[in-house]
């Protein structure tokens, strides 16, 4: 399971700070919604796997990445044949594709830490209204951290229930995620409240 | 220098902990009971993660109702389930979410993880994702993050119970070689065995105290 997605790694993206990055990937973003060349947004594709190859991942990992969303990608491209053009539809395609692409770069060679840092930096300014940028760094970092958990979690309660002969029944699996999730939302509290956090 | 003065507690008029008068100047102090004996319970007031609803609990003079911030500076505490205490998805990450709180400065924090990883011979997780870790390896990590915060005091709240052989012995040499003074509950008896006095809980109370060979004894005779 590739949570967070960073991986190691030394490519100048990994040397690159947080905030250039995602500053880059917005402005990117807002170039892309500007072009209007089906043509020219189509280019960009192959510029941007440029991109996300140069962080070092294998082009099998590309693939992989971009299999999720090949689904929303294909509706939206179906959307705008149905009613609107082939031409509007490659646009779009294309603009979904390069963000994609662009994003997981990011992702891939950013560790959650900095991201969350950049999170804290970027809300800095509404700590003078009462609000803790910090606070919803370190929700960024623990719902990543817990993604693999929960999922582990998940696995020993299909086992158990399929050992047992139940099967099939999403109410019996949710449950008892659920309560195994708040149980240990509960004693992740207790672990940051004991590692001295806003004590 | 942990003090108990006639310290209580229950959970919603469940008593888990009752009139309980103790010091604690032992380096190794090892706690047993039964599930549900209230020895969890104890081992929390120690850190300021649960506070007695009567008595007082002192670290070394302080009131942890009172001074909590200074208390967790003292007091390290390792849960026993890591997956449950690592806080942060990289290993380095985890251990610098402590001395953030700290407000350690950034160029000590990079020092101070390379030595506590080296400490262990850990050194080449530094970088991985804590998920792909085995068990034994996430309990030391979880317990780097504690030393990394340099305590006087740590808690190990059953540190072995959910590792296989291997790992209990590198977890429990981990544990034997710690300076600091060590409170160690744990149905581990072996582990407990290498303190210098234990303590048996049930039902809330101390019920026994003393060298491990007497109190150990005691508590497997209790057990049959």
């Amino acid at each position: 399971m590739t949570v967070g997605l960073y991986t190691i790694g030394s490519s100048w993206l990994h040397r690159l700070p947080a905030g250039p990055k995602v500053g880059a990937l917005l402005a990117a973003s807002l170039a892309l919604f500007l072009i209007a060349s089906p043509l020219a947004a189509l280019l960009a594709v192959p510029i941007a796997a440029g991109v996300y190859l140069s962080t070092g991942a294998p082009p099998g990992r590309l693939l992989r990445d971009l299999r999720g969303p090949a689904l929303l990608i294909g509706f939206v491209f179906l959307f705008h044949l149905a009613f609107g053009s082939a031409e509007d539809g490659a646009l779009a395609v294309a603009r979904f594709g390069t963000l994609i692409l662009l994003a997981s770069a990011v992702t891939l060679t950013t560790p959650v830490s900095e991201m969350a840092e950049l999170v804290e930096w970027l809300l800095g300014p509404l700590a003078r209204f009462g609000f803790r940028p910090e606070k919803v760094g370190l929700a960024i970092a623990l719902a990543i951290r817990f993604i693999p958990v929960i999922a582990e979690e998940y696995r020993h309660i299909r086992e158990a229930q399929a050992a047992r002969g139940l099967g099939g029944n999403p109410l019996a699996l949710i449950v008892p995620l659920v309560i195994r999730a708040l149980k240990a939302a509960d004693a992740l509290a207790d672990a940051i409240d004991a590692r001295g956090y806003d004590a | 220098m942990i003090e108990l003065d006639a310290v209580s507690h229950d959970f919603d008029g469940r008593p888990v902990l009752a009139g309980i008068n103790l010091s604690l100047a032992e380096q190794r102090v090892g706690i047993v009971g039964a599930n549900g004996s209230g020895k969890s319970t104890f081992a929390r007031l120690l850190n300021g993660l649960v506070i007695p609803k009567a008595g007082r609990v002192l670290i070394d003079g302080l009131d942890t109702a009172h001074e909590v911030k200074a208390i967790r500076r003292k007091v390290g505490f390792v849960f026993q389930n890591p997956d449950h205490q690592i806080v942060m998805p990289i290993v380095s990450e985890d251990l610098a979410f402590g001395l953030k709180a700290r407000k350690v400065p950034k160029g000590e924090i990079a020092s101070r993880i390379d030595a506590a990883l080296a400490h262990y011979g850990l050194g080449y997780l530094r970088e991985r994702p804590v998920h792909q870790l085995s068990g034994g390896e996430k309990q030391l990590v979880a317990l780097s993050a504690v030393l990394v915060t340099e305590p006087e005091i740590i808690v190990f709240d059953e540190p072995t119970t959910l590792l296989d052989l291997r790992n209990r012995n590198r977890v429990a040499a981990a544990i034997a070689e710690l300076p600091h003074q060590t409170i160690l509950v744990s149905h581990d008896l072996d582990l407990v065995a290498t303190c210098e006095r234990v303590l048996m809980v049930e039902d809330g109370r101390i019920v026994a105290d003393g060298s491990p060979g007497e109190v150990l004894r005691f508590y497997r005779g209790q057990m049959q």
